[in-house]
């Protein structure tokens, strides 16, 4: 059998996220972008940056400054055959677009008992730790994850990057595509230049170990595993599991997991109280009660607002605390 | 006839490009229109100062104003002592008059929550990043200031882009059925980050979008602060006509350029031209009103020499006091979340405390 030749390119996540875009407009010429300063300013993280002379200002959109605006229009352009990939510029700015979301974008197949549908992509940056300004800094996945009729999904490496955000666009769907940009820049990856998917629905097990299984996404995934290496000194053989998707969950990945190792911790940067922690903490007492040797430590961000920058490294997890949890769990 | 009285597309003006009349000067005493551009020349070198701390790492992302002061100072002039101020977050200057020392305006860039923290009797409302949020709130408290039987005015900013949202349609509706006592001040400075103004509204002008909302609109010269003076002023006196039926809420629409970036994390190069940003700048409001107060015998160069030592002093002693300033005690984070903490969050900020007496703070800190 022939080997297929594929070049790869050695990129950051967020060149990942552009090459994502760019391979999948140059593959249907329905798939736009539209935001604000997405077009001639290519992107404030630069996400964007030359599509517009590629593909020209009717399919790289710069928008008036209105998030509900943008993702309203983005769902009329879906429901009439486009494929719209909206951008809402921070999460943190996402609530104005809350109502189109929620009430239209995730509701409209069903409500027109599938006459409608809205395959559109919301693509904003999350999570904190780059020293930015107020509302700059969220992890507000649970509230899209809570929503019927969402997907949620959050890469960790360039090249899951590119292969779920072609999924997302693809996706019959509305997805909302997390981009952790505390890591947009914080390390390469080989990305092939080829199109190619990396399904929905799927988690990635970063290390595989026997003593805990520690499920995590975004830029969690990063201080987790450093803590998984510490802890392995330690003698504590950590499982580290990148969710990757935050709904649908992958449950069985969960379970599976679990089973092998009887303890749970979960990492993520958003609120503790109505944090996916909790919903993965119910599967887990769903589908594996029997294995269960110690409660499942939820690793989160504090039930604060998220607090201006001089404090911010306080209340993301940090790799001491994630490794405390961790002990927690494995110490029961 | 009113100033507010004013085909929305024909721009106020009282000095010309080169600080000559063209107007009718404000009522205004020699010592006022001195001090007024020493506020302009306070905001400008604050600017400066700032942005070149965030370049060396002491400060985080910062939005420049320079370009903007004349508006920022004329109106926040404007206003009398009970009025209030509802900012978004570009108006350091327009905080400055109204009594919000430099000091907190660089605590809250340096990223600590007491920047955000107005004294007692200073009538700002927190800085508001959220695009154009703070007009919902300016409507609301100025209609409980009308309920409550209060006569007072309520100034609120937003820029060009911000007329987008849909929060700004709402808030002055509001304010058009109601009657509240405010005063919508955009300051038009023809960039949203990249997007050009034309590219936000079809609207001929900004202004004009009052008499949808059934009040008046202007349009001012945003770089000619004694045009923003006068029309600031008159809409103030309107949001506190005693008369039946006159109190009422007016848009100011100031037109007006930001010399620098969006923000430090901005690089407005990849967007607009060199020689549009030249344009602009001959329509500096600083020398403007220099050259005014110097025509008129108000202001000689021993006078200018002095201002430009006292504001040099000001920023520095405020750069001295913000970053004599420690990093806040993590557990402040759970303060003020709620008036009393509930159990659960004394728990989770015990559970932090222990885990800096285990580990250390470096434990937590990136670098």
């Amino acid at each position: 059998m022939a080997t297929q030749q594929t070049t790869t390119q050695n990129l950051t996540l967020v060149q990942a996220v552009r090459d994502g875009l760019y391979t999948e407009m140059s593959r249907d010429s329905d798939v736009l972008v539209l935001g604000e300063d997405v077009g001639k300013n290519g992107g404030v993280f630069r996400a964007t940056e030359g599509l517009y002379d590629e593909f020209g200002p009717d399919r790289v959109i710069d928008t008036p400054l209105a998030e509900s605006g943008i993702v309203g229009t983005a769902i009329g352009m879906a429901a009439y055959g486009l494929k719209p990939v909206p951008e809402i510029q921070f999460m943190g700015f996402i609530y104005p677009a809350f109502d189109q979301i929620v009430s239209h974008a995730a509701r409209l197949r069903t409500r027109s008992r599938g006459r409608f549908t809205c395959p559109l992509v919301v693509r904003a940056p999350y999570g904190g730790g780059i020293r930015a300004p107020e509302h700059h800094s969220e992890s507000k996945e649970a509230f899209f994850a809570h929503e019927p009729g969402l997907k949620v999904v959050i890469p960790s490496t360039p090249h899951d990057t590119k292969g779920l955000l072609i999924s997302a666009i693809r996706d019959p769907d509305p997805v909302v595509f997390l981009e952790p940009k505390l890591i947009y820049r914080a390390f390469r990856g080989d990305v092939p230049e080829d199109d190619y998917t990396v399904p929905i629905g799927e988690a990635a097990v970063r290390r595989e170990g026997t003593d805990i299984s520690v499920f995590t996404w975004g830029a969690m995934t990063r201080p987790t595993l450093e803590a998984a290496e510490n802890l392995a000194e330690a003698g504590v053989d950590c499982e580290v599991v990148d969710l990757r998707t935050m709904s649908p969950l992958d449950r069985e990945t969960i379970v599976e997991s679990f089973k092998k190792t009887g303890r749970a911790a979960v990492v993520h940067e958003a609120p503790k109280t109505g944090g996916l922690g909790g919903e993965i903490a119910s599967i887990i007492q769903e589908e594996a009660l029997l294995y269960q040797e110690a409660p499942v430590e939820r690793i989160a961000g504090f039930d604060t607002p998220f607090p201006l920058y001089a404090l911010e490294d306080y209340y993301l997890p940090s790799v001491a605390r994630v490794e405390e949890g961790i002990r927690n769990a494995v110490e029961f | 006839m009113s100033t507010l009285q004013h085909d929305p597309r024909d721009q106020v003006r009282v000095l010309d490009e080169d600080g000559e009349v063209v107007g009718e000067i404000p009522d205004l005493s020699d010592g006022e229109l001195v001090e007024m551009y020493r506020q302009m020349r306070l905001a400008r070198h604050f600017d400066k100062r700032a942005v070149s701390l965030q370049r060396q790492g002491r400060m985080g992302t910062y939005p420049p104003l320079s370009g903007q002061e004349g508006a920022q100072i004329g109106s926040a002039y404007a206003l009398d002592e009970d009025d209030w101020l509802f900012p978004s977050y570009r108006e350091h200057g327009a905080g400055v008059v109204r009594g919000l020392p430099l000091k907190q305006t660089l605590l809250y860039w340096m990223g600590h929550e007491d920047g955000n923290k107005m004294d007692e009797g200073v009538n700002i409302f927190p800085v508001a990043v959220p695009i154009s949020t703070q007009i919902l709130h300016a409507t609301g408290a100025a209609w409980a200031s009308k309920l409550k039987g209060e006569n007072r005015a309520f100034i609120c900013y937003f820029g060009d882009g911000g007329t987008s949202e849909g929060d700004f349609h709402e808030g002055l509706n509001f304010a058009g059925v109601f009657d509240t006592p405010n005063v919508f001040f955009c300051n038009n400075n023809q960039w949203a980050i990249s997007v050009p103004r034309e590219r936000q509204t079809a609207s001929e002008t900004i202004a004009q979008k009052a008499i949808a909302y059934g009040f008046d609109g202007v349009q001012v010269d945003g770089m000619d602060p004694l045009a923003v003076y006068a029309v600031t002023r008159a809409a103030v006196e309107k949001a506190k006509n005693p008369e039946e039926g006159q109190r009422r809420p007016t848009l100011v629409e100031a037109v007006q350029y930001r010399f620098g970036a969006h923000t430090t994390a901005d690089d407005p190069t990849v967007y607009r031209d060199a020689e549009e940003v030249e344009r602009w700048k001959a329509k500096d409001p600083i020398p403007r009103l220099e050259k005014f107060l110097r025509n008129t015998g108000r202001l000689d160069d021993e006078a200018v020499d002095g201002i430009r030592q006292s504001v040099e002093d000001e920023v520095a002693e405020a750069i001295r006091e913000a970053e004599a300033v420690e990093r806040p005690e993590p557990s402040e984070m759970f303060e003020h979340v709620y008036e009393s903490l509930p159990e659960d969050l004394r728990e989770q900020r015990a559970s932090l405390e222990a885990l800096r007496e285990q580990y250390g703070d470096e434990a937590f800190l990136r670098e």
